[in-house]
């Protein structure tokens, strides 16, 4: 049986480690390749790199970073942030990231999905999803509504029918990440999470409001996702990759145990 | 020194980057006249069988790649090179390389829940001891992603198998060829351990 992953996400801004709270107030952390290392070398799963600039002229900082990346870390890495056709998802891909992250390009346009798909495979095509919690109207019977722009665009579409046609579309995997929990450290947004992995039949890695190992448990669990996504807690050195992983693996989930 | 063999079959340099961490000296080609002089070969890939195959004919690597094989030449396959070392796949009607007999079949599970490819880590229990997995203890686990695996037609070539809604073979081993179905490159230090391994093997 396949283990469930701890995930940590990376913002990326010119080459350089950043955090974000809520999507605003950003600020420099150092070096991500030095982190993604460490990281790696404490037992994470996977990695996500965030591009949170993602102009057009950042996009060959990207690329070398991404090969930087690859000749640091022998796990699977994501790279997201600004991908926007499939020439970008294909040379990330080439500079070697194992998978790409698509967002607001696909919602803007929802057939790069499946042109991603086509040309890396859906296995390597995740469909990001950055969702906030709205009262249910006739438009977005869920209650959960797409946000784009990094969370600050409302899209009037509803989370539940686009992850489904995100699936149908050829991603291999989603990230469901509530702009709602995102930053506030009190835990994932466990209805949104369930919801949508009990929709599809393809992964869910579960992103936004990770503040203790309970969490990670919580969304692993009743969530039902497949994978817990992690910044800050880690960042910050309140918990590293290895206490997290002891504390799930104690509880009975199945974890990788030796890195 | 390692050749890792190029056919258009997906990313060799995340390979190539591995055995340089592993302290293993490798070269990638796709000159079927390097393949054959080759001290070590590394045969990875992922994609398609029936592409793949048609590729290797086309370049003559497939040719390369027997003689090797026939002359001793220690080979490890990865992935979609552990498939294609068989002699054909239930995915096209191609015949494959043939240097072990059996077929790459697909997964057939019942269990709905369990997602076809099967992506993620997962364990590999080793069954038939063999130097590439010396080191590999229970509850060990590597990187995955593939819908297709191995099934040698005799079971004493299996050396390892791991479990996705019933065992599977996932390690086999044949004379001076040993392939995995999982990623080695992409399974940290465990994956560049076996990478490390190789190239202190000498069947």
């Amino acid at each position: 049986m396949l283990s469930k992953r701890l995930v940590i996400c990376l913002d990326v801004r010119g080459g350089k480690l950043a955090k974000s709270i809520r999507f605003v107030d950003t600020k420099d952390i150092g070096d991500p390749v030095a982190k993604a290392r460490q990281y790696y070398e404490e037992g994470v799963d996977e990695l996500v790199f965030y591009d949170i600039t993602a102009s057009r002229e950042n996009r060959d900082i990207m690329i070398d970073f991404v090969e930087k990346a690859a000749s640091q870390i022998f796990i699977p890495f994501s790279v997201g942030g600004g991908i926007r056709s499939v020439e970008d998802a294909t040379k990330l891909r080439n500079a070697g990231a194992e998978k790409v992250n698509v967002n607001t390009a696909a919602v803007l346009r929802k057939e790069l999905i499946t042109e991603i798909a086509d040309a890396i495979g859906s296995q390597s095509t995740i469909l990001s999803m950055d969702i906030r919690r709205v009262t249910p109207i006739e438009k977005i019977p869920s209650g959960y509504e797409i946000v784009v722009n990094g969370g600050i665009t409302p899209m009037g579409i509803d989370a539940l029918w686009w992850a489904k046609e995100g699936e149908r579309l050829g991603a291999g995997e989603l990230v469901v990440n509530s702009i709602d929990a995102d930053g506030t450290n009190n835990g994932y947004e466990l209805k949104l999470t369930r919801m949508l992995a009990e929709a599809v039949g393809i992964p869910v890695i579960a992103s936004g409001g990770a503040g203790k190992p309970e969490h990670l448990y919580d969304v692993l669990t009743e969530g039902r996702a497949d994978a817990a996504l992690v910044a800050s807690i880690v960042h910050y050195g309140e918990y590293t990759c290895h206490q997290l992983k002891e504390y799930l693996h104690g509880r009975g989930i199945k974890m990788r145990m030796s890195y | 020194m390692i050749t890792i063999i190029d056919y258009n079959a997906g990313n060799i340099r995340s390979v190539l980057r591995a055995c340089a961490e592993a302290g293993a000296e490798a070269m990638t080609t796709s000159d079927p006249k390097v393949v054959v002089k080759a001290e070590k070969i590394i045969f990875p890939g992922v994609g398609a069988a029936p592409s793949a195959m048609e590729y290797l004919k086309k370049t003559g690597l497939d040719t390369a790649i027997k003689n090797a094989f026939m002359s001793s030449v220690p080979i490890l396959g990865i992935c979609l090179g552990a498939q294609i070392v068989l002699e054909g796949s239930e995915e096209g009607p191609q015949q494959c390389l043939g240097l072990v007999p059996g077929k790459t079949v697909r997964f057939k599970i019942d269990d709905k829940t369990l997602k076809i490819p099967h992506m993620g880590w997962n364990e590999v229990r080793v069954v038939k001891s063999h130097p590439l997995l010396d080191g590999v203890k229970k509850g060990d686990e590597f990187y995955f992603v593939h819908s297709y695996y191995p099934s040698p037609t005799d079971k004493q070539n299996i050396y390892a198998t791991a479990d996705y809604g019933g065992d599977f073979c996932c390690a086999l081993g044949y004379k001076n060829l040993f392939a995995v179905q999982f990623h080695p490159e992409k399974s940290g230090r465990l994956g560049l351990q076996m990478l490390e391994k190789f190239t202190r093997w000498n069947p």
